[in-house]
């Protein structure tokens, strides 16, 4: 509460608290959900990266060697490591939240929350592992 | 923005960001870190560019770029809203992150279709 409130006679000003653009540094939890908010920018950073891939590999061996070296830069090294990390953020945000958003019922009876998050961290492990055989395999 | 398209962006965000929860971040690691920086054996281009000739290969990869657009295209705008307190520029944030998110996926389209082996 400021002390500067000023009122003019017979016309009380509504008492408005400016809120500040950085209103989400007051507290931790308002952090977690900016930065949440914020994984969305590097997820679409991915998606271009992913579709600058395919594109060079449509182009031919050479292009998709030059894409290969440009990712070698620190730049994208350092972009990379940083979406990784935002990334990384969003799934575990995204299949914590999943139980609150969607509610299984089984035999009229709610499934428990750890159990559906369980669910989604096995398809994740199973999924991640299944990616990375077909990519390693040649 | 009109009202009955609002479940269908709703869908796509909660379609995209579960995508991009799934299999982002071994792609991410892989194709982004990994194969480029050497820790691990990257892929040959001939057996990357046969996969990728596979239809259902090409429809994997229109999936993983595309939702996750419209998973930005949607979160992206509440958070311009909440976190720059840009509510007056409702329109043209919503016209540019989903206009955006519809030319990413088109493109994607139209690359993954030449793509056929």
């Amino acid at each position: 509460m400021s002390a500067d409130v000023r009122y003019t006679p017979y016309h009380p000003r509504w008492y408005r608290r400016r809120v500040s653009v950085w209103w989400w540094l007051e507290s931790r939890s308002y952090t977690g959900f900016v930065l949440r908010e914020l994984t969305s920018v590097f997820v679409a950073f991915f998606a271009v990266l992913l579709l600058w891939q395919i594109r060079a590999l449509g182009h031919g061996p050479e292009a998709y060697a030059r894409v290969l070296a440009r990712l070698r830069s620190p730049l994208f090294v350092t972009l990379n490591a940083l979406a990784l990390a935002f990334v990384l953020f969003h799934s575990i945000t995204w299949f914590n939240l999943a139980p609150k958003a969607m509610v299984v019922r089984l035999k009229g009876k709610r499934v428990p929350d750890l159990l559906v998050a369980g669910a989604n961290y096995a398809a994740w492990v199973v999924l991640s592992a299944a990616v990375a055989a077909i990519l390693l395999r040649g | 923005m009109a009202r009955p398209i609002t479940p269908l962006l709703w869908l796509l965000f909660s379609a995209g960001g579960t995508v991009a929860a799934l299999l982002f971040p071994v792609h991410l690691f892989l194709n982004g870190l990994a194969f480029p920086l050497g820790w691990l054996p990257a892929p040959r281009y001939e057996s990357l560019r046969s996969l990728v000739g596979h239809p259902l290969t090409r429809l994997y990869l229109l999936v993983l770029v595309s939702l996750p657009l419209f998973h930005w295209a949607h979160r992206f705008r509440y958070t311009l809203y909440d976190g720059l307190q840009l509510k007056h520029l409702t329109v043209l944030i919503a016209v540019l992150c989903y206009g955006a998110a519809v030319v990413g996926s088109l493109l994607a389209a139209y690359t993954l279709w030449n793509m056929s082996s």
